[in-house]
């Protein structure tokens, strides 16, 4: 996007939140600012949040995920005022770490547990864009899958069958992988939060943001938010 | 050793601290008096061969250091050049080959951790990491457990603390059955004006420690990296480190941070000999004493002696000299990331390191005359004998060329390596333009439109059967790697692998290859910034073919102007730049399909690496070539299929008229040259140029169609192709 296009809107509010062990702040902070949000940066240990529009839990290893993923960071003293944001409609996106993150702190259904193949996968894959219901996929096609990079561990997404049929009839999943590589429940990639404003998702669009480093298949989801929140 | 009268140290603890006579005979002398165990110690570690360098540090003064735009060369914790713009990399290229033969998953961690903290302790921060890994034999027992566990450590450590690893390169051969290598390489960034350096100064100034607390890991590591294998070798597993990427993550942004400010004086890593390195090191920089009061250093278990203390090598560790009264700035803010920082110590004008331990005095040792007097020996070397040339017509062909192409793409050496990097994060940070696979990594300056290229080569073979051609080789490949993308080679850094130095051939075959690295080096202005020696690299007497692996980085100014591996599209001319005569001579072919591993390897003429080299650079940078790859191991044939593999678009090769041998034409290894795809309305262009610079260029195929082709004729389709070359890792890794 132009930056003349963003300045026409008002400016969207991105906050990205820094745990530590977290190592995808930076590139989500990038992304976000190149699709024309102001990003502030947001410390795990404080409790008090600044208004904004969008919440993002970037990827990484937070508290070293040396206990479940994203377990000790669901617990951090920001969570409380984030659950509460998200609860009012506040647009939370949690990115792979961050993904684990909003499943730990229950406001996406499942979990993620180790990759059917066990080993740490880095590689581009195909995503079926499954809904455009969202303020997240509103500016994708739902014809042609897209392409976005997954590096994880623990990628492969369990839910239980009566929460799956509920997301399914609700229409909440947003992405699923077209050649499953993780081993995930239906090959799926992202789901919503019931009230639509919460995606979680393993793949990384804000490194799908510059045809030089790993497509633009990314951007599209930062300017859908852009676009719906300013 | 004789015993000595009056002297407490048996010759047994003395020769358990890997001391000879001579040496401690040395120690007698600058203390004037018998050392206690833990000055005993001291002198163990600093004086082994992996902290003093003692059988190299003569010979290394040959190589090159210097150019217009390097910062700082070797004798700090990391090489650093300029790369414009007021920023500069930081760099360098380290072993960790016997902890991870011991202990595979937790050695090639802390090798990647070690690494990562001598690039920011300089005030860079990371943004990339390589790895050149050498295994045995692939049907050795051990050799999958081995490859398992480094892969895994490696992408455990460096996944975590989320700096991507962008390349490197692995091969298999028997002689690294007893004695794999691990050698791991950072790559950092900073504003020139923003470096640190490791120079206590300032009577009276704070020594101050942060970080991970200090444990009874890696005591001895540097001194068991300075002794050869045996069957004992395995009751050495608790001298490995246990790696915490959390923790150095933490540490990597205290720092940086703690480097904002003006606190800091001096910051060194605790790496090999932990504590007691870095602070001689930095004490012997600044032409300083220190004096510590271990029972300070923040420990992880009870019951910690000061000897183990100041020979702990537990990781994610750092000392900081900082100015008097900013000590609450650096407590803030390593409160603030959850580590230790206690003051323990400070920095005095005695000259002298003294240690106290609940206000006793427990040693005290004069810091110049361990740092900078550790004995250094010349060491006898007898030279390799001589590999004869092996002439084309003397390789009788055993099988068709398309199945011998077949067999070497399926092969260890060259079959897909991408079982190993997928299990690697190559694009967190987001500024990977190109990943593993290619002839050189490239990783966006941050916010700019530049690259930094960046590669690991070495052919090991061709370094046993000649170690100066070898040597100039490994240089060669390198410099030509990062030319391949259109990068402007700058500097190397080297990991110097051989075995025992006190056998007189490998200590020929150390002095040998650095004759040749320091030609090539010097041809090309590619001077050595930083590096690592490892020697000892050998089991029950049989050492690992020598392998100075060589760590370059290169500058492409304009990412826009850069080549890849990969042909955009059909019905483009391929170019071959550089002279083929067929040098069939310690090729992988000779010892793949023919079995035999013999004969001189190729010859390189400088002056033609560096004019060919620097014509393809130039067509790249005109925007006249966007494809390109060099010429290495497995030769014309091979660079093509891969070539063909990246694109998913076949190619078809010229046989030459009267080709004699269509081997020699098709996988000799002659060296020194690149194949190039170019737009069919360019060609006259390139040729013209190559013709006017005095280069030897020609039309040697086309691409196109689904399948590779020599001479219209003897189809590889490429789906089979690509089964057979992705094929080989993953099933050796999933046979039972």
């Amino acid at each position: 996007m132009e930056p003349e296009q963003a300045e026409a809107r008002l400016t969207v509010r991105a906050g990205v939140i820094t745990f530590p062990g977290s190592n995808c702040d930076r590139d989500a902070a990038v992304a976000l600012a190149a699709a024309g949000a102001s990003v502030t940066e947001l410390w795990h240990a404080d409790t008090e949040l600044p208004r904004l529009d969008l919440i993002v839990l970037p990827g990484g290893f937070s508290y070293g995920d040396y206990l479940r993923c994203g377990a000790i960071a669901a617990r951090a003293p920001i969570m409380a005022e984030v659950v509460r944001r998200a609860e009012a409609g506040v647009a939370v996106l949690g990115i792979c770490n961050g993904f684990q993150v909003l499943t730990e702190l229950g406001l996406v259904p499942g979990g993620l547990i180790r990759n059917a193949g066990l080993k740490f996968i880095c590689a581009p894959v195909e995503l079926a864009v499954a809904t455009r219901r969202s303020i997240f996929t509103a500016g994708y096609g739902t014809e042609q899958p897209i392409t976005l990079p997954i590096a994880h561990h623990d990628g492969n997404y369990v839910c239980p069958a009566d929460k799956l049929a509920r997301l399914e009839d609700e229409d909440r999943i947003a992405f699923r992988y077209v050649a499953n590589p993780n081993g995930s429940t239906g090959a799926i990639a992202g789901v919503l939060g019931p009230g639509r404003n919460v995606l979680g998702l393993m793949p990384h669009p804000e490194r799908a943001c510059d045809p030089r480093t790993g497509g633009t298949d990314g951007c599209l989801m930062f300017q859908s938010l852009i676009g719906a929140l300013g | 050793m004789n015993a000595r009268p009056n002297d407490p140290n048996s010759p047994e603890l003395i020769a358990q601290h890997g001391l000879s006579d001579e040496e401690y005979g040395r120690i007698l002398e600058i203390l004037g008096r018998p050392p206690n165990l833990v000055e005993l110690g001291i002198f163990s570690v600093m004086w082994s061969e992996h902290c003093s360098y003692k059988s190299s540090r003569h010979w290394l003064k040959q190589l090159p250091t210097e150019a217009p735009w390097v910062i700082c060369g070797p004798g700090e914790n990391a090489g650093i050049v300029d790369v414009g713009d007021g920023m500069a990399a930081v760099f360098k290229i380290e072993s960790h080959n016997h902890p991870s033969f011991i202990e595979p998953y937790q050695g090639a961690a802390t090798g990647v951790g070690g690494i990562l903290r001598d690039v920011f302790t300089m005030g860079a921060r990371p943004v990339a990491l390589l790895n050149s890994l050498r295994f045995g034999a692939a049907d050795h027992p051990k050799t999958r457990h081995l490859i398992d566990g480094v892969v895994a450590g490696i992408g455990g450590y460096g996944n975590c603390i989320g700096v991507p690893t962008v390349g490197g390169e692995t091969s298999f051969h028997p002689a690294y059955n007893g004695n794999i290598l691990v050698n791991a390489m950072c790559v950092g960034l900073v504003p020139q004006d923003e470096i640190f350096y490791a120079r206590a100064a300032g009577i009276g100034n704070p020594v101050v420690y942060v970080g991970a607390k200090t444990g009874r890991d890696g005591i001895h590591g540097a001194t068991m990296a300075s002794a050869e294998f045996n069957e004992e070798t395995e009751a050495k597993r608790p001298t490995v480190q246990v790696g915490d990427p959390f923790t150095e993550k933490l540490l990597l942004e205290a720092c940086l941070e703690l480097m904002q400010t003006d606190a800091i004086v001096a910051i060194q890593d605790m790496g090999a000999a932990g504590l007691t390195s870095s602070s001689f090191e930095m004490a012997a920089r600044g032409e300083v004493g220190i004096e510590m009061d271990l029972d300070r250093v923040p420990m992880r278990e009870t019951g910690m002696t000061p000897y183990e203390i100041m020979l702990s090598e537990s990781q994610e560790r750092m000392l900081l000299v900082l100015r008097a009264g900013e000590e609450e700035v650096a407590r803030r803010i390593c409160a603030k990331w959850g580590l230790d920082c206690v003051t323990v110590g400070r920095v005095t004008a005695s000259g002298a390191m003294v240690l106290r331990w609940q206000g006793e005095v427990i040693g005290e040792v004069p810091i110049a005359p361990v740092s900078g007097s550790s004995p250094i020996y010349q060491r006898p070397r007898e030279a390799s004998p001589r590999a004869l040339p092996i002439a084309a017509q003397n390789v009788p062909a055993s099988v068709d060329e398309a199945s011998a192409l077949r067999q070497l793409m399926a092969g260890p050496d060259l079959a897909s390596r991408r079982w190993i990097w997928q299990q690697y994060d190559h694009q967190v940070m987001a500024d990977t333009v190109l990943g593993p696979g290619g002839d050189a990594a490239v990783v966006r300056i941050h916010g700019s439109k530049r690259g930094l290229a960046l590669t690991t080569d070495c052919t090991p073979r061709y370094c046993r059967a000649d170690p100066v051609q070898g040597g100039m080789q490994a240089v060669c490949e390198a410099w030509r790697n990062l030319t391949a993308v259109g990068a402007t080679p700058l500097a190397i850094t080297d990991c110097l692998n051989f075995g025992s130095p006190e056998n007189p051939r490998i200590m020929g075959q150390f002095t040998g290859c650095l004759e040749g690295m320091a030609k090539a080096c010097r041809a090309l202005d590619f001077p050595v910034v930083s590096g690592n020696v490892s020697f000892y690299n050998e089991t029950e007497g049989q050492a690992i073919l020598p392998t100075p692996t060589i760590g370059g980085l290169g500058l492409l100014p304009d990412l826009d102007r850069m080549a890849r591996l990969a042909y955009p599209a059909a019905g483009q001319p391929l170019v071959l730049v550089g002279e083929s005569v067929g040098w069939l001579g310690c090729s992988l072919y000779l010892r793949e399909i023919c079995g035999r591993e013999e004969g001189a390897p190729p010859p390189i003429d400088l002056a033609i690496e560096r004019r060919n080299g620097d014509l393809v650079r130039r067509l790249i940078a005109d925007g006249l070539v966007r494809t390109c790859h060099d010429l290495a191991d497995g030769g014309l044939w091979v660079a093509l299929a891969e070539m063909a593999l990246a694109s998913g678009i076949g190619a078809d090769l010229d046989l030459p008229e009267a080709c004699e041998s269509p081997a020699a034409w098709l996988f000799g290894e002659d060296q020194s040259r690149y194949l190039l795809a170019v737009e069919p309305a360019d060609l006259d262009r390139v040729l013209a140029a190559a013709t006017a610079a005095g280069v030897i260029a020609r039309v040697v195929g086309r691409t196109g169609g689904d399948a590779l082709t020599l001479a219209g004729a003897n189809a590889i389709c490429l789906t089979e192709l690509t089964k057979l070359h992705e094929g080989w890792l993953p099933s050796l890794m999933s046979a039972a």
